[in-house]
């Protein structure tokens, strides 16, 4: 038992670890935000592992930690979503999606719509 | 057996992660995203965690894989343009230097944990009587951390107010873009028409035995919001205008009902959402009902996106 708890908590800290690459490395703002949600899930499963070294009285985990990661897991989806949805909005203002310092180039006659 | 069947998993979701991390395609990785979202729900049932593993499937790989592989068919134009700002060696370097003594630091903590390991599940098992359910999680929701969830819903809602609030001026009160156009006689057409009945019974089963097994509102929610994903994407639903006020009031009911029910609670019960003695399973229940359509509703919102259409 403890076993699972042990091996699922080093996965989830080689997840953030990823995460925290992918979110440094890949320029696409889309890819960003996958890799928050991967840094996100290394986070909840961590503290799924915390929860299940928790067990007692039948039950497989501790509930209270249980609990709170259902509500981190809608929050992190409505972040999510959002995120995205000023991802797509940018790129119907200005034909590209990047997060370079430079300003984007105007848009030539609502470039990317028809 | 069992550490095998473990082992095999960990591995598995590590080389999906890696893919999403080094795929070159965004709409790639968006993909390996789901099938790694689908992984780690059987991580959390091997973690004993079956109400997070519905949750996980259901929302976590499911709606935002579905969002992500969305947004990612919509950003094909733009993938040629950002490859060529992908940093140098040295900068990716000291990333994989960054993101390796962050997970280091993480595995020392993970290993470091104390035994044996506090738990407020005593604390639950003691005061369950109280609530009147049988699932110790639901009880956890609903009684014991009330205000989380109630914040919770109050936040999805926001955040379905932030996603309509980036409509162009034109749209605004319109309805959100059409997902897809798909073929009228095509099999996804076909499965629109016939998964939505089952998945509509599974969802409110999910709902209706969360009070004392795995399931309850927000993943019968989110089942019931990728119902009807699955039915606007073969064209044969479509989203109502936003300015609608019969939508608006629906969207706000489910968080009103649990704002009240709390409020109620500083009479009858001394304190913010808490329950009078005797009455805590039922109110629980008023606020379930409640809290599940609102919340399949904000949840398929957020999925349409901001309004598009003018409103007409």
């Amino acid at each position: 038992m403890t076993d699972a708890a042990t091996l699922f908590g080093l996965c989830a800290a080689a997840l953030v670890g990823l995460g925290v690459y992918a979110l440094i490395v890949n320029p696409q703002p889309l890819r960003k935000i996958l890799a928050f949600n991967v840094v996100g899930n290394g986070v909840f499963v961590l503290f799924g592992a915390v929860a299940h070294r928790g067990a007692a009285l039948g039950w497989g985990g501790d509930p209270v930690p249980q609990a709170l990661l259902i509500t981190g897991l809608v929050v992190a989806f409505s972040a999510s979503a959002l995120a995205i949805a000023v991802l797509l909005r940018l790129f119907d203002e200005t034909g590209s999606a990047t997060v370079a310092s430079d300003p984007p180039e105007k848009p030539d006659a609502d470039a990317g719509k028809a | 057996m069992i550490e095998a069947f473990n082992g095999a998993l960990a591995l598995l979701v590590l080389v999906l992660a890696i893919w999403t991390v080094v795929a070159r395609d965004t709409f790639a990785a968006a993909v390996g995203f789901v099938a790694y979202g689908m992984l780690l729900t059987l991580v959390w049932v091997q973690l004993q965690g079956i109400d997070v593993a519905l949750i996980e499937g259901a929302i976590g790989g499911g709606l935002t894989g579905a969002m992500l592989i969305a947004a990612a068919s919509r950003l094909r134009p733009t993938e040629a343009a950002a490859r060529a700002e992908r940093p140098g060696l040295p900068t990716r370097l000291a990333a994989a230097l960054v993101a390796a003594c962050v997970a280091a630091a993480l595995a020392v903590a993970v290993l470091a944990l104390p035994d044996p390991a506090p738990t407020l599940a005593r604390e639950t098992a003691d005061n369950m009587a109280a609530t009147g359910v049988g699932n110790p999680i639901t009880g956890v929701l609903l009684a014991f951390r009330a205000m989380d969830t109630l914040l919770e819903a109050i936040v999805v809602l926001f955040a379905m107010i932030g996603v309509w609030a980036l409509a162009p001026d034109r749209a605004w009160g319109g309805r959100p873009g059409r997902l897809h156009r798909a073929d009228p006689d095509g099999i996804l057409a076909y499965l629109a028409r016939v998964l939505p009945p089952i998945g509509i019974v599974v969802a409110v089963y999910i709902f209706w035995i969360g009070a004392d097994l795995p399931g309850g509102k927000f993943q019968g929610a989110s089942i019931l919001a990728a119902m009807w994903l699955l039915a606007a994407m073969a064209g044969l639903a479509d989203a109502p205008p936003v300015s609608r006020t019969s939508l608006r009031v629906a969207l706000i009911a489910g968080p009103v009902v649990f704002i009240a029910i709390g409020a109620a609670g500083v009479w009858t019960a001394g304190a913010f959402l808490a329950y009078p003695d005797g009455l805590a399973k039922p109110l629980i229940k008023v606020i379930e009902w409640a809290l599940l359509p609102s919340l399949a509703l904000t949840l398929a919102l957020i999925l349409a996106g901001a309004p598009e259409r003018p409103a007409r």
